[in-house]
């Protein structure tokens, strides 16, 4: 036993510190994602689209995407939904992980397809897009007040604000897991 | 032996070390084995095609700094509340999450699932003859359950003169509340299924020999309720509807029943709309059945309420309430004013 200790205490003792500047992603084979260079965006596992994934039927008429501020309105809401959330510190953790550029991207598409505007959703369903993610029901509060308050900001009336949510409420059953 | 080994490794190390960890470079060393997470590298600059316009960083006033530590139970988190404005209610002259005068399914506090809220009321109302006073505290055990205690002093001044009872002379009513929500959500979940509560008030009088000289059989008494309440956020509109069986005579005040028996427990209706004006306001009317047992012409009550939560933890409730008839003086109408801090 004596002599084992002292073998490894002298292998300890000759090793080499390794070299300044080892790339140690190289080392252990670890590959960075690639954004890609059009979008931004990481990929993902191809996965069937369709506007059902959006999880609700949208609004029918122009009226309700007007009060948004129309295709562009609606994307910088989404957009500003997203960077509220990351700044939140009642939610910036589950954000951390993920893509927010194609977050901005899929939620802007879902409540643009939802308020009628006419653009198609793109992104997984609710369950998939949340599996795993644990979010619970005081985080979808979170998530809430900062819409509110990015809708807030963009001045869109508080009737049209509390249509969106009427879209979004039942479909929360899909993103809340405790 | 493996322990042994290892320690024995320490203090090998520690042997070569203090030459390479001298003080100055020991942030260098910490630099170098930081992990850095793949997706936090610099995201390629703003794509040019994308839907998605660049936005202004978020400034750290902008963020929602609402993290406070928060103090906890065990596993339970204790006024860790979560939730949404004006989705606890208010409190009802009963103690009770609800509108000013209808109890509704809502659970009292701030808390969310796993966590224990509690919440405060004062009330007033001025009528015509009476004054009301009444105040309780209500703890809320997760999105679950409400136990809740009232007091309420109801002020007969110069009418008690009138119905010999003595200037002045308060009715005083103890309130115990219980309320388990059993299905549903207010605001979330299937659009048809409200946020459904069963619960019950025990009442006490504490004007015993005198309730019973004005007829009543009792000067305690059990309300069971049975709530429904959703808010349609389509429309921005909250509606409330609420089954009580109940023998109360005046909520109780004026005692349960009447002595010379039949009539007994009757089924009422509290019905209440709110329509939304704001995240922190909202205005609504109210409505509520109650039995006349005492054939003193107890009327049905009814009001015109307004809400507004100033911040998330105080909530204002004004409103123009119309009782009706009381210990037979009729056209008892008034300003009903109530503050409620949840936490």
């Amino acid at each position: 036993m004596l002599l084992t200790a002292t073998a490894s205490a002298l292998l300890m003792l000759m090793q080499q510190a390794p070299a300044e500047g080892t790339d140690w992603d190289a080392e252990f084979g670890v590959e960075a994602k690639q954004r890609d260079p059009v979008t931004g965006e990481f990929p993902v596992d191809p996965y069937p689209q369709s506007n059902a994934n959006a999880g609700a039927a949208p609004y029918d008429g122009a009226g309700l995407a007007a009060a948004f501020g129309g295709r562009e309105g609606i994307a910088r809401i989404a957009a500003r939904t997203v960077d509220l959330s990351e700044a939140d510190p009642r939610i910036a953790p589950i954000f951390a992980s993920h893509d927010m550029v194609r977050l901005k991207r899929t939620l802007g598409e879902q409540f643009c397809y939802l308020l009628g505007a006419g653009c198609d959703y793109t992104g997984r369903d609710m369950k998939t897009a949340h599996a795993q993610m644990g979010v619970s029901r005081a985080d979808m509060n979170a998530l809430v007040e900062n819409l509110q308050a990015a809708m807030r900001e963009a001045r869109v009336p508080f009737a049209a604000q509390n249509r969106l949510l009427a879209k979004l409420a039942p479909i929360s059953r899909d993103v809340v897991e405790r | 032996m493996v322990l042994s080994l290892s320690s024995l490794l320490i203090l090998a190390q520690a042997a070569v070390g203090p030459s390479a960890a001298g003080a100055e470079d020991a942030p260098e060393r910490q630099e170098r084995i930081a992990y850095q997470p793949v997706l936090e590298q610099p995201a390629a600059a703003s794509p040019p095609n994308s839907l998605v316009p660049a936005t202004a960083p978020v400034a750290p006033d902008d963020a929602l700094a609402l993290n406070e530590s928060e103090p906890r139970a065990g596993k339970l988190r204790m006024f860790d509340g979560g939730k949404l404005l004006l989705t606890n209610g208010v409190t009802t002259v009963e103690g009770s999450s609800g509108g000013g005068l209808a109890r509704w399914a809502t659970i009292g506090g701030r808390q969310m699932a796993g966590g224990i809220g509690a919440s405060a009321h004062v009330t007033g109302i001025e009528l015509a003859d009476f004054g009301w006073r009444s105040y309780g505290i209500a703890v809320g055990l997760g999105d679950r359950i409400e136990l809740s205690y009232a007091r309420a002093d109801f002020d007969t001044r110069d009418i008690g003169t009138a119905l010999g009872i003595g200037q002045g002379y308060t009715f005083n009513l103890d309130t115990f509340g219980a309320k388990l929500r059993v299905a549903g959500d207010l605001v979330y979940g299937e659009t048809w299924l409200p946020q459904i509560a069963v619960g019950i008030e025990h009442k006490r009088s504490r004007d015993g020999a005198l309730v019973r000289a004005l007829g009543a059989a009792d000067a305690a008494g059990t309300d069971y309720t049975l709530s429904a309440t959703k808010l349609f956020l389509a429309r921005s509109l909250l509606v409330n509807a609420t089954l009580r069986y109940t023998e109360a005579n005046e909520l109780g005040l004026l005692g349960f029943g009447a002595a010379g028996g039949g009539a007994d427990y009757r089924l009422q209706f509290e019905g209440s709309v709110g329509y939304q004006l704001s995240r922190r306001a909202v205005v609504g009317a109210e409505y509520r059945s109650k039995p006349d047992n005492l054939g003193l012409g107890d009327d049905d009550w009814m009001d015109i309420f307004a809400a507004y939560a100033l911040t998330r933890h105080l909530t204002l409730t004004a409103a123009y309430v119309d009782l009706g008839s009381i210990a037979t003086i009729p056209g008892q109408r008034g300003g009903f004013l109530s503050a409620q801090v949840a936490f």
